[in-house]
């Protein structure tokens, strides 16, 4: 017999007022990061003001899209339903060659070849409608 | 000369209640359990009372925490200081601290410091207490990036922090063990210990992978229950009944965490910033530590907090815990109850109640040798706040 229920979902970042064009970029396979009108420091903007000099204003700018694996860990803690096909699944810290850091997780590797340093490249996937970054080595990696 | 607050007040109470899976009683029921013991051990009356700081565990968080109301539950009038407070595991320490400045500063006589939690349900697991924030609708943005990828609960914080610990400075998961099987020793001896079975390296190898490289063993027993203390003037302290524990040394350090390149808040901590202000104030260093008492809500989180107290070189924490010091008969005598890994989860309240314990020498057959000068540890967060106290039975 088929569940009734539909399946859980995982849940997706959804954009809010300061990330509408991030992930609009994103689902283009583009990478922003925004430019502080001020002092230039590049960030991941979780709030309108810059925490490096506390000035407001910022400008997108395309990113490189490369980076290094920060850390990583591999989840098998029964925690979300929609994640659980996944376990154990890779989840990571990735520091763009720009300089801020993002989580995400490490798409074409086994969990067992992941290692703190390897270079990877962005690439974008959807979970339904929504553009969801992650990352997989590079390909000059 | 010495620091003005050095010894500027004592604990003089300690109320524990019955920790673990108990059921039926709410956090405030548990924090009113264990003010009635605090006051009781310093042979005080309700009404002696005059300060309560309160801390909320995560049940705070979830709306079925204990707050101001325990004021009221308690039945205390006429409190010249009240607050709640949370700055999440470095709270227990910090709420010592304002208690003594407090004290100093002549706004309160005695005041009663009470952390209480009660997330545990009957058959449900500590991840159902502790978790189900990656069900709810998470935050948006950017700071929703970490749940879209799966990223849930502190286990996956303090295993990312783990494991970059292990790529810089090469830290194995047998040093992990290390201190999960030294704290179990402590525990054995521990009538309050939840677990106190003895534990081999072997053992924690095979308890299950949580967040690898945390193994379940690697991680600390969420409990319901509630610790209190009762703080107190010093010249008051000598003629109370119990041993006074005098507060010689308190600093705190929150890094912050920029996330970006060049900060590293998962293996340089706020322990930093919190050492070097109360070693300066207790006139002494980590050398002439006894007994430490360490926040281990991860056992990584003892490694990278003995470094960063300056045990041992930065990097060198893994090699340094490795051949047993902090365990029953070692150098370095480190939660010396079991911690919140054998023991019971009370937040900071778990290193503070043992700090206490030790320091007044009734740690009974888990007493370690010299008790001069007590280490008190606090953290919360993802390694984001911590606090320090040290401790001892001397006021000079």
């Amino acid at each position: 017999m088929a569940d009734a229920d539909s399946p859980p979902r995982k849940p997706v970042s959804e954009p809010d007022e300061l990330t509408e064009p991030f992930f609009a970029a994103g689902a283009e396979g583009r990478l922003l990061l925004a430019a502080c009108d001020s002092c230039g420091e590049l960030r991941l903007p979780s709030s309108p003001v810059c925490p490096s000099c506390l000035g407001e204003g910022f400008s997108w700018r395309e990113a490189s899209g490369r980076g290094t694996v920060y850390t990583f860990a591999v989840m098998h803690q029964r925690y979300h339903p929609a994640w659980e096909p996944d376990l154990p699944y890779n989840i990571a810290v990735v520091e763009l060659d720009e300089g801020p850091r993002m989580p995400a997780n490490v798409v074409g590797v086994d969990n067992g070849e992941l290692a703190v340093g390897m270079a990877v490249e962005v690439v974008w996937q959807r979970e339904g409608d929504a553009p969801v970054p992650r990352f997989r080595p590079a390909a000059d990696g | 000369m010495a620091h003005r607050l050095r010894g500027a007040a004592a604990i003089t109470g300690l109320g524990i209640t019955p920790m673990g899976r108990i059921y039926g009683k709410s956090a405030t029921d548990f924090a009113v359990d264990a003010v009635r013991l605090a006051i009781a051990d310093a042979g005080l009356a309700k009404s002696d009372v005059d300060g309560l700081l309160i801390n909320a565990g995560i049940t705070g968080f979830q709306g079925t925490g204990v707050g101001l109301q325990l004021q009221n539950a308690l039945g205390m009038g006429g409190l010249r200081l009240l607050n709640h407070m949370n700055a999440a595991g470095s709270t227990a320490a910090q709420m010592v601290q304002y208690a003594t400045m407090a004290i100093d500063a002549g706004m309160a006589t005695h005041v009663v410091c009470v952390f209480a939690d009660a997330p545990l349900r009957e058959g449900g697991s500590a991840a159902a207490a502790y978790g189900n924030a990656g069900r709810r609708a998470g935050p948006r943005g950017i700071l929703g990036l970490a749940a879209g990828a799966g990223q849930f609960g502190a286990n996956t914080a303090y295993a990312l922090a783990a494991r970059r610990h292990m790529a810089l400075y090469g830290t194995t998961q047998d040093q992990f063990g290390a201190v999960a099987v030294a704290e179990r020793a402590w525990a054995t001896m521990n009538p309050r210990a939840r677990m106190r079975d003895p534990l081999t390296l072997e053992q924690y190898h095979a308890s299950r992978w949580i967040v690898e490289p945390l193994h379940l063993l690697d991680c600390c027993l969420v409990s319901n229950g509630a610790v209190a203390v009762v703080v107190s003037p010093p010249d008051r302290a000598a003629s109370m009944p119990r041993p006074p524990v005098y507060v010689r040394g308190m600093g705190q350090g929150h890094p912050g965490d920029m996330r970006r390149a060049g900060d590293s808040p998962e293996t340089e901590t706020g322990a930093r910033l919190a050492a070097e202000t109360a070693f300066r104030m207790a006139g002494a260093g980590p050398a002439d530590i006894d007994v430490c008492e360490v926040y281990d809500c991860y056992t990584y989180t003892v490694i990278v907090t003995l470094e960063d107290y300056g045990f041992c070189a930065k990097g060198e924490g893994g090699a340094f815990v490795a051949d047993g010091k902090l365990g029953p008969g070692g150098a370095l005598p480190t939660n010396t109850g079991g911690g919140q890994l054998s023991a019971y989860y009370m937040w900071g309240m778990t290193p503070l109640s043992e700090g206490v314990i030790q320091a007044r020498g009734e740690g009974g057959e888990r007493q370690a040798p010299k008790r001069d000068l007590v280490l008190v540890t606090g953290n919360g967060g993802a390694l984001s706040y911590h606090a320090s106290l040290i401790l001892s039975p001397h006021r000079n």
